[in-house]
């Protein structure tokens, strides 16, 4: 439904009552990003704790949402266990369509369910079901019930949390759909915190369409656009994972805890290898017809006499990083167990594997033993790793629980900061250079995909502080409006800003249309000033020394540069969050 | 005459387009629920997907219980759909084996016609427009009409 305003379900949870709200604000923050940030101003409390339960869980999809193909993905809004400020989270899945098709723009969850509950609306429904014996239940077995308990299946969403996010971890992730996650920053500990364990999202609504010839004429280009590209070729192969064997080569891909760029044995994780061996099945998010979701398995082996179980793994680049190379394991048939009981227990896998590299150099140098870590953490060996990542999960001592509020929580207790591969967050999985780690340290959720820092390096000799940082700021502008429509960020070499015009003219926002410059920067202003609203304070960011003595394909990296840079980045943010005027 | 099958579907990801091709082009809406081709997770996404299709019956149930001629048989299989006809009784869904009918909260009721315009948007070539012959019904089936 094309509307000037958004529409808005709020559940007060504690009331177990939800009341539709309109909310203005379509030509100037669009969808998205840009109405999470809204949203937040309206009903977030900055001087207010994380797990406050007056604080919101916002999700929100975008004007073209359904429209387009890969305008598939959900922004995740809420303040962070894991550094108590503003954060965004995306995923993809189902869940962007079902919202769409339960007739919503954004679903805002505001206080406290009084006992664990899953949460299911749709464009005729709403409910709020009280599931204590759901508690405690991992990803899996969550899913499986829940699907049998709640209907529409197959047109419908279904986000849950694991034991991590009951736990409060603030690396707990909201899963989507089985194969996709709001991973980062600690959604899951958001929802942990207001008993909800799962949000069944029931796509049962639908809407007519423009009349004429215009709207569907344009899909077929768009779409066949999207399907012609190189693009459509990478992620249809080996998909991301096809990066591994890329930046080992460039010496580039995270070893053992960044203690190096590059590995003989990095053949035995690659993206082929995985293809090759173990890569049973693709998937796809609703809506885009690319399919990136590239599934493995990891089968066990519970019996002397050949008696196995199996359960499917989806991977990616950034899962094998964290789970293969941080951790040095090779195998790609071990990286896919530990990314299954990561996956049962609803943690984040990058900040899980890098967490857990941290602990293992932590153990070897003797800033931590074998008392906090209760395990012989030993790079390569996966099985300690299966049951370190449970640990992590439950909490179940000091150490853990420490950790799993972020890896320089646990070493400010324990020392081994120098050491942490914390670029805000855990780190990502790309050792490129100067340009990234700051892109990184500063970005808005500090995350790879924030502004495209990781092919800057790769792009770039010199050493331009005013170019690189210019490029920062001006590729988050352009990816805030692409992730206020809300379109998966592997699209953005298609969607340009005048293919998003023809869109959104198309559909009827004509004004949205012909601002989109101004509205990017306005989405970007806005986040960073709520951002920064709630404590952040980019000039106190500081990257561990463990990245000044990376050594990538350009040789040592330069700490004076790198320092320059985040300096001159943070003052760049710290100005666009001063800055009254809206452009 | 040609009719909608799915040879292919073990390739299916999930992904939509077919549905969201036939709601936009045939019937012009936004929707996952108004489509002649509805796709789901057969048991949860881990077990593949399935489409709900008409299987093109030859005589097809669905016309036999309309009772006033809104779905009537289709030569090669399925029905011609005369939506001014239609009196929103649903006969048609609950006579439909395999689910394949869909009803939207008005009691409008949406099937494949066998057009096709859903198959170029499969990314993983799953459907085909397949020819077939004639069955026991085509001798008394009605002539085509547009839907």
């Amino acid at each position: 439904m094309i509307r000037d305003h958004f529409r808005v379900l709020v559940m007060d949870l504690a009331a177990g009552k939800g009341k539709v709200v309109r909310v203005d604000g379509r030509d100037e923050v669009a969808g998205g990003s840009g109405l999470g940030a809204l949203l937040f101003a309206k009903y977030g409390r900055i001087d207010k704790p994380w797990d406050d339960p007056e604080q919101p869980v916002i999700f929100t999809i975008g004007p073209l949402t359904g429209y387009f193909p890969l305008m598939s993905k959900t922004v995740a809004a809420f303040k962070s266990p894991y550094h108590d400020q503003y954060a965004e989270s995306h995923a993809g899945g189902r869940s962007a369509l079902a919202l769409k098709f339960a007739d919503l723009d954004a679903l805002v969850l505001t206080g406290k369910a009084p006992r664990p509950s899953a949460l299911v609306v749709g464009s005729r429904h709403l409910e709020l079901k009280e599931v204590h014996y759901l508690w405690g239940k991992d990803i899996q077995e969550s899913g499986k019930l829940l699907r049998r308990m709640f209907k529409g299946s197959g047109h419908r969403s279904i986000l849950r949390i694991g034991p991590a996010g009951e736990n409060k971890s603030a690396m707990a992730g909201i899963n989507v759909d089985t194969y996709r996650h709001f991973g980062r920053l600690g959604g899951g500990a958001a929802l942990g915190a207001k008993n909800i364990k799962a949000v069944v999202i029931i796509g049962d609504g639908s809407f007519p369409l423009m009349e004429g010839k215009d709207y569907p004429r344009l899909f077929q280009a768009v779409y066949e656009k999207l399907t012609a590209t190189d693009m459509m070729q990478k992620y249809h192969n080996l998909g991301t994972p096809v990066n591994v064997a890329v930046l080992n080569k460039l010496k580039a891909l995270p070893w053992r805890n960044l203690q190096a760029t590059s590995d003989e044995n990095a053949h035995g994780i690659s993206g082929e290898r995985f293809a090759e061996t173990a890569l049973l099945r693709n998937a796809a998010c609703a809506g885009c017809p690319v399919g990136c979701i590239h599934i493995g398995f990891s089968r066990e082996r519970f019996q002397t006499d050949h008696r196995f179980f199996y359960r499917q793994v989806s991977y990616d680049h950034e899962p094998i990083f964290a789970a293969g190379s941080m951790l040095g394991v090779t195998d790609c048939f071990a990286v896919l167990d530990i990314l299954d009981v990561v996956e049962q227990m609803g943690l984040d896998v990058m900040s899980a594997g890098v967490a857990l590299a941290w602990a293992t150099e932590a153990l070897e140098k003797g800033v931590i033993t074998e008392k906090e870590t209760l395990l012989p953490l030993r790079f390569g060996d996966h099985n300690t790793y299966e049951k370190a990542v449970q640990h992590l999960a439950y909490g179940v001592n000091d150490f853990y629980r420490l950790l799993a509020q972020g890896t320089l929580k646990a070493a400010a207790h324990y020392g081994g900061a120098d050491f942490a591969c914390v670029l805000g967050q855990e780190m990502a999985g790309y050792a490129t250079g100067e340009v990234f780690f700051a892109s990184q340290a500063l970005g808005f959720r500090h995350s790879h995909l924030d502004a495209g820092g990781y092919a800057y390096d790769q792009k770039h000799d010199d050493q331009d502080v005013g170019k690189a940082v210019e490029f920062l700021v001006t590729d988050e502008a352009s990816r805030a409006f692409l992730t206020s429509m809300v379109a998966c960020l592997f699209a953005r070499g298609v969607y340009t800003d005048e293919l998003l015009a023809e869109c959104l003219q198309v559909v009827g926002y004509g004004a949205l249309a012909g601002s989109i410059d101004a509205v990017s920067r306005r989405i970007q202003q806005l986040r960073w000033q709520t951002r920064l609203a709630t404590g952040f304070d980019p000039a106190a960011v500081s990257i561990p020394k463990r990245f000044t003595e990376v050594v990538t394909w350009k040789g040592k990296v330069d700490g004076e540069f790198l320092a320059v840079l985040k300096n001159e980045y943070a003052r760049r943010i710290a100005e666009m969050a001063r800055r009254e005027d809206h452009p | 005459m040609k009719i909608l099958t799915t040879p292919r579907l073990e390739r299916c990801i999930g992904c939509h387009s077919c549905s969201l091709a036939c709601a936009r082009l045939v019937h012009g809406r936004l929707s996952w629920d108004m489509a002649g081709i509805r796709i789901a997770s057969s048991g949860g996404l881990s077990t593949g997907f399935e489409a709900r299709i008409c299987l093109a019956c030859n005589p097809a149930p669905c016309a036999a219980a309309c009772p006033t001629g809104a779905y009537a048989q289709r030569r090669g299989g399925g029905v011609i759909v005369r939506k001014k006809l239609c009196i929103r009784c649903g006969d048609c869904a609950h006579a439909c084996p395999v689910g394949a009918v869909y009803l939207d909260p008005g009691g409008e009721p949406f099937v494949c016609l066998h057009c096709g315009r859903c198959v170029p948007y499969c990314p993983h070539d799953c459907l085909e427009m397949k020819e077939v012959g004639g069955g026991p019904a085509d001798k008394a089936a009605a002539p085509e009409e547009a839907a």
